[in-house]
Formats: C-alpha cells, sequence, structure tokens
C-alpha cells in the first residue's frame, strides 16, 4: 500500500480577484522528493506556504501525515519544517543561539550534540560564536538548513535552497540532503529554480504555470512529452507557452 | 496541552538574547523611564516653588509616572517581540514551527511582566533618592495597581500586534501609537473630573482610569475604595478577551491574505 505523506485535493488559493493556485490535485509518497518547478508566479510558493499553514488556502484540502492544519497543527509542524535561502534567523543572536532556540521549540533531545553535527555536516561549525548577522548569505542559508534538519523532520520544505550557494557549496548541500534522505527516508518538496538540483535531487517533478500543473512525472518522462533535451529547455517552453489566466468573476 | 512551557521558555530566550545583545534596547528600561520620572519629576518640584501648591502634587506625579510605565512597558514589550521577528525576516521560521498562538503571546506578556517589574524597581529606588517618594506607601494595593496596569499593557499589545498584522509594516508606528492614544483619557497625571462632562464616561471605560483614580486616593487618604480594583479588574477582563479575538482575527485574515508570508519576505 502507497504511504502519503501529503495528499492536495482541489487545492485553489485566491487573492482577491486573483487566482494564485488553481484546483491543484497531488499526492507526495513516504520518502518521495518532490521538485515543485514553474516560473515566477507560477504558483509554487503559494503552494509551499498553504503546505505549512502559513497561507490558508480558498478552497480545497491538504492533508499531511493524515491529518489537515486545522485540526492538528502542532503535532504536524512537529514532524515536518521548512528552510528558505530568503528567510534569516534572528540577525543579533549568534549561530548557536538561534539553533538553541529552534531546539527548544522543536523540542530536540541532546540539542548541544545535534546541533554540533548538523554544524559539522554544512560546514559551518566554525561559525558557533559569530553573530549571524555576520555571515555571508551562503552561511545563512546552510545555518537556515541546520535549524530546518534539528528535529530530524520527516517532511522537509525547501523554497529554493541553494539560491545563494556557489555551485561548490550547491553541489556538498544535494549530497548531504540526499544522505538525510537515503538514511532517515524524508520526503522532501523542493521548490528551485536551479534544474541542476532538481535533476540530482528529485524524483519526481510536478510543473506549475499560472497556478496549475502542467506536468507531473519523473524528470526523464517530462523531458520525453516535451521532447527536450533538457529540463532547462522543458522549463523556457513551458514558462513561454500562451497563459491560461483565470479571474475570480 | 494548554501549554508548552519549553517552547515558552524558548521564546523568552530569544527575546532576551535579542536585548542582551543591542544596547539601544536595553534604553527602553533603563534610559526612557528614567528620563521620564527625572524631567517631570523635576518640573514638579520647581512648579511647587514657585506655586506653593499642594505637596501631594509631587507623589501623584510621581506615582503616575512609574505605574504608567508599568502599562507602557508590557504593551510594548508584546508589540515589539513581534516586530523583532518581523524586522528579522525570522516571521516564517516563527509561524511554521510548533508555537501554539498562546504559547508566542504568553512569552510575550510574561517578558512584559519581567521589564515592568525591572522599570518598577529602578523608578521606585531613584524615586526614594531624588524625590523622597517611597512607592511602598501605597501598600498592598500597589500589587493591584501594578497587576491590573499589566494587564490591560498585555491586551493593548496585543491589539497593536493585530493592526501590524493587518496592516502590515506600515503599521509599525501603532505599536508605540496605542498607549499614547489611550493616555488622555487614562487620567494619568490629572483627575477624571478634569475632563470635559462628555468625556469622563469614555475615561471611566478604561481600567487605567481607576487604576489612577484609585492610587491618588490612596496617597491622598491613605485608603483606597475597593471598588476602583475591581471595575479596573472587570474591564481588563472584557478588554483582555475582545483584544484577544481581535488579534485572532487578524492573524486568521494574515493567513487567508497570505499576509505572514508577504511580511516576512
Amino acid at each position: 500500500m502507497v504511504n502519503n505523506v501529503i495528499e492536495v485535493r482541489g487545492l485553489r488559493k485566491e487573492f482577491g480577484n486573483t487566482v494564485a493556485v488553481h484546483d491543484l490535485n497531488f499526492d507526495v509518497r513516504q520518502g518521495e522528493i518532490l521538485g515543485l518547478l514553474g516560473a515566477n508566479g507560477a504558483g509554487k510558493t503559494t503552494t509551499l506556504y498553504m503546505l505549512l499553514g502559513l497561507t490558508s488556502q480558498t478552497r480545497g484540502s491538504i492533508n499531511i501525515f493524515g491529518s489537515t492544519i486545522e485540526k492538528n497543527r502542532i503535532g504536524i509542524l512537529r514532524r515536518m519544517n521548512f528552510a528558505s535561502a530568503y528567510q534569516f534567523l534572528p540577525y543579533n543572536l549568534k549561530v548557536i543561539e538561534n539553533l538553541h532556540v529552534f531546539a527548544e521549540i522543536y523540542e530536540v533531545k541532546d540539542s548541544k550534540k545535534k546541533m554540533q553535527h548538523l554544524l559539522e555536516l554544512f560546514e559551518v561549525a566554525h561559525l558557533g560564536d559569530k553573530i549571524t548577522g555576520s555571515l555571508s548569505s551562503g552561511e545563512q542559508t546552510r545555518l537556515n538548513l541546520c535549524k530546518a534538519l534539528l528535529n530530524d523532520p520527516q517532511l522537509l520544505l525547501l523554497d529554493e535552497p541553494t539560491a545563494s550557494l556557489d555551485p561548490d557549496q550547491a553541489d556538498k548541500v544535494r549530497k548531504v540532503l540526499l544522505d538525510l534522505h537515503r538514511q532517515q527516508g524524508m520526503t522532501i518538496v523542493n521548490t528551485s529554480h536551479n534544474m541542476l538540483d532538481v535533476e540530482e535531487l528529485c524524483d519526481r517533478i510536478l510543473f506549475m504555470q499560472h497556478g496549475r500543473i502542467v506536468a507531473d512525472g519523473h524528470t526523464d518522462e517530462i523531458k520525453q512529452k516535451y521532447k527536450s533535451e533538457s529540463l532547462e529547455e522543458v522549463f523556457i517552453t513551458i514558462a513561454r507557452s500562451s497563459p491560461i489566466l483565470e479571474k475570480v468573476s | 496541552m494548554i501549554m508548552n512551557w519549553r517552547v515558552v521558555r524558548a521564546l523568552i530566550l530569544k527575546y532576551a538574547y535579542v536585548c542582551s545583545r543591542n544596547t539601544f534596547r536595553t534604553m527602553d528600561v533603563f534610559f526612557w523611564p528614567v528620563m521620564d520620572l527625572l524631567v517631570w519629576g523635576f518640573l514638579t518640584v520647581y512648579m511647587m516653588r514657585v506655586n506653593h501648591g499642594v505637596p501631594s502634587l509631587v507623589t501623584f506625579l510621581i506615582a503616575a509616572i512609574i505605574l504608567w510605565n508599568v502599562f507602557y512597558r508590557a504593551q510594548q514589550v508584546v508589540a515589539v517581540s513581534f516586530l523583532d521577528d518581523l524586522w528579522s525576516r525570522n516571521l516564517i521560521n516563527i509561524f511554521v514551527a510548533p508555537i501554539r498562538t498562546r504559547e508566542y503571546v504568553g512569552a510575550a506578556f510574561i517578558m512584559g511582566l519581567v521589564q515592568s517589574t525591572i522599570v518598577v524597581v529602578l523608578l521606585g529606588l531613584l524615586a526614594v533618592a531624588f524625590y523622597k517618594f517611597n512607592l511602598l506607601q501605597l501598600g498592598l494595593c500597589f500589587a493591584a495597581l501594578f497587576g491590573n496596569l499589566l494587564l490591560m499593557g498585555w491586551a493593548m499589545g496585543m491589539l497593536a500586534t493585530g493592526f501590524i498584522l493587518r496592516w502590515g509594516p506600515p503599521a509599525e508606528a501603532l505599536a508605540w501609537a496605542v498607549p499614547i492614544l489611550v493616555q488622555p483619557i487614562s487620567a494619568v497625571f490629572y483627575p477624571v473630573s478634569v475632563l470635559p462632562a462628555w468625556l469622563q464616561p469614555v475615561a471611566l471605560c478604561t481600567p487605567s482610569a481607576h487604576v489612577f483614580e484609585g492610587m491618588r486616593q490612596m496617597l491622598e487618604t491613605g485608603r483606597i475604595d475597593p471598588s476602583h480594583i475591581w471595575c479596573a479588574f472587570l474591564l481588563n477582563i472584557v478588554l483582555m478577551i475582545a483584544c484577544g479575538a481581535v488579534f485572532n482575527w487578524f492573524l486568521a485574515g494574515a493567513r487567508r491574505r497570505g499576509f505572514l508570508a508577504k511580511y516576512a519576505t
């Protein structure tokens, strides 16, 4: 029996007269790495925020671990985590203090050991006593990933996790995430504009355009469908295809 | 589970770290309240000399400044702790973490209590040193006055935060404006009877007006009409429920409109 971690049915989000997400239906299986792709404004970040309970849907349902965020917000959030290249931890706290605060919030056992392990894993252990605001954007991104992995999440949501990393660091981060995924069977939903990220990390891709899913499948299947050599070509083809805009009447 | 105290403690710790790292933030506790007390206190002493006024006027004013700071600090901490997360773009990390709204607000309440207590102790000592005014002459009723102002500060802090959730960063100024807005009808430095007749019933709908009326009565006569304390307390209960409902309403609205994500990026 397939065990779905996420089940999305008829998910719709309207902001005033604009439909940002148009009646999405998709599942994410346990242990799957799903890439959510699309041009700017395709609705992927809105979808991600709805999965996180940060933005409420206009219609439809999101089931995570068999429950909805409305019914079991704390229970669900305890088992998941989030990192984004565009979110920061309080800039005037030391790196170790920030992690300590979130380790307490997520009730991490043996938190000192866990923090140290993650800092070493992302090669930022030497920055423990530094003020977070003094870190480079790449270091802050890796710190965000440390925060996101503190509670050994069963579901990890990532918003462009390697956006501010150089190719070397991005490669290392992808390898760490893949290792953790293999070791812990972690389910990952990853939005990215970096096609290399997606090809290396994701088992399956959802392409979004104007709030709709326009392609769903494995990287090779999608490349075949669009008769393209690379995912980047697919991306450009989809992004430049005619938009189907819907306004709320 | 009503509250997870480990989460509350973590949020308090975060606030303590933020304050300890920022010298200017300590001014909220050690600079502004002290300057208030010194400037207004010395001005009153001077006016007393010039006009040969009522001696109790000094004590009224000093006690009023100290107690007003209880309300002001409690309100500020609740609103500013939210603004801290907004300013540091940490809002999403907080709102996607397993933190109940009551834990988030509860932590801010506790920090407000701590800051208000520090301010009262500090100003109380300075009042003895500079004006020979002992706050303890308010006796046990001081605790009731303090408690009521704390409750009102918490409630107004939730209201200000609710406004910021609804209108976003442009509404930040409300964190500082809300207490100033209620100050004229709170009868802090003058009795309710000084206000125009039509404004007096409005003033008596604020818990703070009852607190400051009670304070003046206590300093003048050595006793306090318990109805001042009870009225303030009951009004505070109503205010807490109303402001809590407004905060929750605006929070749900912020989720619906996608404001939490928008403000954080």
